[in-house]
């Protein structure tokens, strides 16, 4: 396979210079990008989902990618975790190819699904075990980290609940642990805040933002909710199945004038 | 190696705890067939001439012919509900926490219904235990050499359960294989009346019947139970089977199947 990928810059961040090709080896690398996504374009029954779309998510770094319902988002994260091939493009996590090396790639990544994917009648330590499990964590090492994320939760007590108990943002907070279980170096998160109240809303956010500080882990956070964006985010806007800008967010405002994120997406999506 | 064996266990467990939890659906499970037994079978004992066919040495009671294809019936109804929950699964995406599990989906997909093929089977002993107060009484040894039968007819049903899910879009859509899958597979099979008695009636219900794999799966029960080799049986049921997972297998693939033409909301 060829194809070209935007490369990062050295502040681990993004660029909109585009590398010569892949590198060869198997060999995970540092200096590749957490996500690379190339050409990647998809369609359904003729109606075209995805256009061409290239964007890479840097080692460490918090990457919004905001776009209206319909704007292609789930069909990106359905092929970046696999789901199904994209017809054309290329997606690459820490430089494994997803086509060749699906395996390596997917023992990387940690995903938060649109719709909640719990077991609602098992308790919340039932559903981090079966997790654990599927990722062949030994016992002993899921136990620990299985505390450990509850802990960092705060819902240490509440562990051998039903899932069926507890608030919607809390099965969220749960599907955030559960998906860091295996230690993955890139999670991504397809709007993890829908149907929750703004005050959860800001709390699952700001839990991700510390994630992605303190643990170094690269977010792609996919989201229709203008609010969410912080200036200082690399910001992937995507309409219509194309990316229609790839930068830092404050500098969409620049370029269009506007003073707000949500002023800058409408002026550029209605260009 | 060891990874994938944490992953079946995993699997086993939750599949486990799942069927513990549905106890509606267990009592159902055991329900169902002790209804067959004791109203159809008591109807039809009169009705029925059944002459000696093998693997019987004698003449047998109705409810004793009735019983291994009762049993064959528990476990199409529990590949089917798989099935089902399957499709729920998708909708719900827990199919899709599955899939993102750094395994090759093959192996995902035969746990996963190794797991199913597992749950069902202490639930058929515990009618084949209900059944000895009808006189439906095999050989002890019987009971163990059923278990292997058990475990192929579990996984060849849930095989074709899983490449029946693949198809459907929506949950609604069960109630259409209700009525196009399950009741033909299980109507047209010696489940219910001897092959003889099928082909007696039309030649060509005979002649599906004996093309049904389901048929096979219930004979091959129905052999062990009575301790007799049914190699014929045995490699149809594993033969289609295994035909069945390659090809949900296929349609569960990445590069096609249903899902790379599916518009997602």
């Amino acid at each position: 396979m060829t194809g070209a990928f935007p490369s990062e810059n050295a502040t681990g961040a993004f660029s909109g210079k585009v590398a010569a090709g892949f590198p060869s080896e198997n060999a995970t690398r540092e200096n590749d990008p957490a996500l690379a996504v190339a050409h990647l374009s998809h369609s359904f029954a003729g109606r075209r989902a995805l256009d061409d779309v290239s964007f890479s998510v840097g080692g460490g770094g918090f990457t919004v990618l905001l776009g209206l319902n319909g704007a292609g988002k789930t069909t990106l994260i359905s092929l970046v975790t696999g789901l199904y091939h994209a017809h054309g493009g290329a997606v690459r996590v820490f430089g494994h190819a997803l086509r060749e090396q699906p395996l390596r790639a997917l023992a990387q990544m940690g995903v938060v699904f649109q719709q909640l994917t719990l077991d609602l009648d098992l308790t919340v330590r039932e559903n981090l075990r079966y997790h654990a499990s599927l990722h062949g964590l030994p016992g002993s090492l899921a136990r620990e980290r299985q505390a450990a994320e509850l802990a960092r939760l705060d819902i240490t007590d509440r562990a051998d609940e039903r899932v069926r108990t507890l608030s919607g943002g809390l099965r969220r907070r749960v599907e955030i642990a559960r998906a860091l279980l295996h230690r993955p170096r890139l999670l991504l998160l397809d709007e993890p805040t829908v149907g929750l109240d703004l005050s959860t809303r800001r709390a699952i956010l700001a839990h991700v933002r510390e994630l992605c500080r303190a643990d170094k882990v690269s977010v792609l956070w996919a989201t229709h909710l203008m609010d969410e964006v912080d200036t200082g985010d690399h910001l992937v806007l995507l309409h219509r199945g194309a990316v229609a800008w790839d930068g830092p967010a404050g500098e969409l405002c620049a370029a269009t004038g506007r003073a707000s994120i949500a002023d800058a997406f409408m002026a550029r999506t209605q260009a | 190696m060891i990874h994938h064996l944490r992953a079946l266990s995993g699997i086993i467990r939750r599949e486990l705890l799942r069927t513990m939890n549905q106890r509606g659906r267990l009592a159902a499970a055991v329900v169902r067939p002790l209804v067959w037994l004791a109203l159809f079978a008591a109807g039809f004992r009169n009705v029925l001439g059944l002459s000696i066919t093998p693997p019987y040495e004698t003449y047998i009671l109705y409810e004793v012919y009735i019983t291994p294809g009762l049993v064959a019936m528990m476990l199409l109804f529990h590949g089917m509900n798989n099935s089902l929950s399957m499709v729920y699964d998708r909708e719900m995406g827990s199919m899709r926490t599955l899939l993102v599990a750094p395994l090759r989906r093959w192996y995902l997909l035969g746990a996963r219904l190794f797991a199913n093929a597992l749950v069902v089977i202490p639930i058929v002993y515990v009618f084949l235990a209900i059944a000895r107060w009808w006189d439906v009484r095999p050989p002890a040894l019987g009971y163990a050499a059923v278990l292997p039968a058990l475990l192929v007819t579990g996984l060849m049903l849930g095989a074709f359960g899983l490449l029946i899910s693949s198809f459907i879009r929506q949950l609604e859509n069960f109630a259409g294989v209700m009525n196009f899958v399950i009741f033909p597979m299980f109507f047209a099979s010696t489940a219910l009346y001897p092959l003889w008695r099928l082909d007696d009636v039309s030649p060509l219900l005979g002649w599906a019947a004996d093309l049904n794999p389901f048929s096979h799966a219930v004979e091959l029960i129905r052999f062990c139970l009575y301790l007799r080799w049914a190699p014929v049986e045995a490699a149809v049921v594993v033969g289609a089977g295994a035909a069945f997972f390659w090809l949900a297998v296929y349609a569960f693939e990445p590069g096609r199947g249903f899902w790379a033409r599916r518009a997602e909301a």
